[in-house]
């Protein structure tokens, strides 16, 4: 068994999974529409206004989503004690890593998806024609949030105090994607739109890097 | 003991001496006056900061390795000593700021990934207080000052190129593009005194953790007999 194929049939048990319950899915949508409803009362909603602000307001509302959504990932599998199987399952622990992060990316980016077309009515934002950049903004940026989100998880999910503890070790650390994200879309729905690739290119840099973190550390993160 | 006195007054000698000459050996800066004195002090403890962050990296990444107990008091020693000495940057930093500039605090990149790091590493030892059994607790820790030391260049970058569009500070751009010769002796003076502090802080603090992990050892052979 290779270690992707390990991952896929993860993948597969952690999608199953979520689509049994979609209680995952259902709370982080609704969650991410109360934020980016209330946001609209912090600033004046016109046009000008949101295109400045917008893009910026929606990734802070992704990533608080995040922060409550990757939660779950760790905790699920303490309660009957399924880590331990998963890692004699296995031969290489980093799979339960990919598995995890594929299905956190899934579930960030299906959230997002549903989030687009109602943001862009709301605030009277048009990303007319440039759909695939957004859509790879919005891959990158949530491979990004779910990597670190997933190391982070399986940290917090061993500490007292958790759900407050994975938003705190992990925003800061999100820093750099917020950045980037956030002036790729400004610039996708802008009045003049354009591709800012050096900020794609600066998302790849942080995907890599702590993949590779992860896949070096992971299986530590994962010790009994 | 005797070795740790020395050092302690070594440390504070130099620190007190480095004072002495940012205040009355370096030359007068001719716009800024009085005022740019500060810096010796800022940028010291700034330097040292971030050495004791590097030291507890290494560290972290020892402890991962070899498992030994000294590589996670060493860990925490160096993070709680850099915070300490980043703290007063952060502080030190607006003080000299609001009469130089005329605001406390602007966006750019160097401040900004400051205060970033300064927060990782606040979370860190937040995280150290919330995970009992001490194996655990050092082995989480050092994972996450591991992943806490690689995103600081990142946020330096993402920065740097985003966010710093507006003429970054004139005065004092970095430590060396203005630095006039008369005050290159008391700046690199001044960044050794505080080298030799901060070491004396980190084998300080080092002892204590040293200590409370025995005493946690008695306390619990105390409770099994």
């Amino acid at each position: 068994m290779g270690l992707l194929s390990n991952a896929g049939a993860l993948l597969g048990k952690e999608v199953r999974t979520e689509f049994r319950s979609r209680e995952l899915l259902s709370t982080t949508i609704v969650f991410v529409l109360i934020v980016v409803v209330l946001f609209s009362f912090t600033f004046d909603p016109t046009a000008n206004e949101s295109r400045r602000f917008g893009p910026g307001l929606l990734w802070l509302a992704f990533l608080f989503a995040a922060s409550l959504m990757l939660q779950p990932c760790f905790l699920r599998e303490q309660v009957n004690d399924t880590l331990s199987a998963l890692r004699l399952a296995v031969s290489d622990p980093f799979a339960i890593f990919l598995a995890k992060i594929g299905a956190n990316t899934l579930f960030l980016l299906l959230t997002e998806l549903l989030m687009l077309p109602v943001f862009a009515a709301l605030f009277n934002v048009s990303f007319r024609g440039q759909l695939p950049g957004i859509l790879l903004t919005f891959f990158l940026g949530s491979l990004g949030i779910s990597v670190a989100g997933t190391a982070l998880a399986a940290i917090s999910a061993q500490a007292r105090m958790r759900e407050l503890l994975l938003p705190l070790l992990l925003l800061p650390l999100l820093a750099p994607i917020l950045v980037a994200s956030t002036e790729v879309t400004v610039s996708l729905m802008g009045p003049e739109p354009f591709m800012q690739w050096k900020g794609i290119g600066f998302l790849v840099v942080f995907d890599v890097v702590f993949l590779t973190a992860l896949w070096l550390f992971g299986e530590y993160l994962l010790e009994e | 003991m005797a070795k740790r006195m020395l050092l302690g007054a070594a440390a504070v000698l130099l620190v007190i001496a480095a004072a002495y000459a940012s205040f009355f050996v370096a030359p007068q800066e001719r716009t800024m006056g009085v005022l740019q004195r500060i810096f010796y002090f800022h940028v010291s403890c700034a330097w040292a900061g971030l050495t004791a962050f590097s030291i507890g990296f290494l560290a972290n990444l020892l402890y991962v390795w070899k498992r030994k107990q000294k590589y996670d008091w060493l860990g925490v020693s160096c993070v709680e000593v850099g915070v300490a000495f980043t703290t007063v940057v952060l502080i030190s930093g607006p003080i000299w700021a609001k009469p130089a500039w005329g605001i406390y605090w602007t966006w750019d990149a160097r401040l900004t990934s400051t205060f970033i790091l300064w927060l990782l590493y606040i979370s860190y030892l937040l995280l150290r207080t919330l995970i009992e059994e001490p194996d655990r607790r050092a082995l989480l820790s050092a994972l996450f000052g591991i992943f806490a030391f690689i995103d600081v260049p990142i946020v330096f970058g993402a920065i740097r190129w985003w966010r710093t569009q507006h003429p970054a500070p004139v005065i004092m751009g970095g430590p060396n593009s203005g630095l006039a010769a008369g005050m290159v002796p008391t700046f690199f003076f001044a960044v050794f005194a505080m080298h030799v502090f901060m070491w004396f802080l980190i084998a300080e603090r080092y002892s204590l953790e040293k200590m409370r992990s025995d005493v946690e050892l008695l306390r619990q052979e105390a409770e099994v007999t």
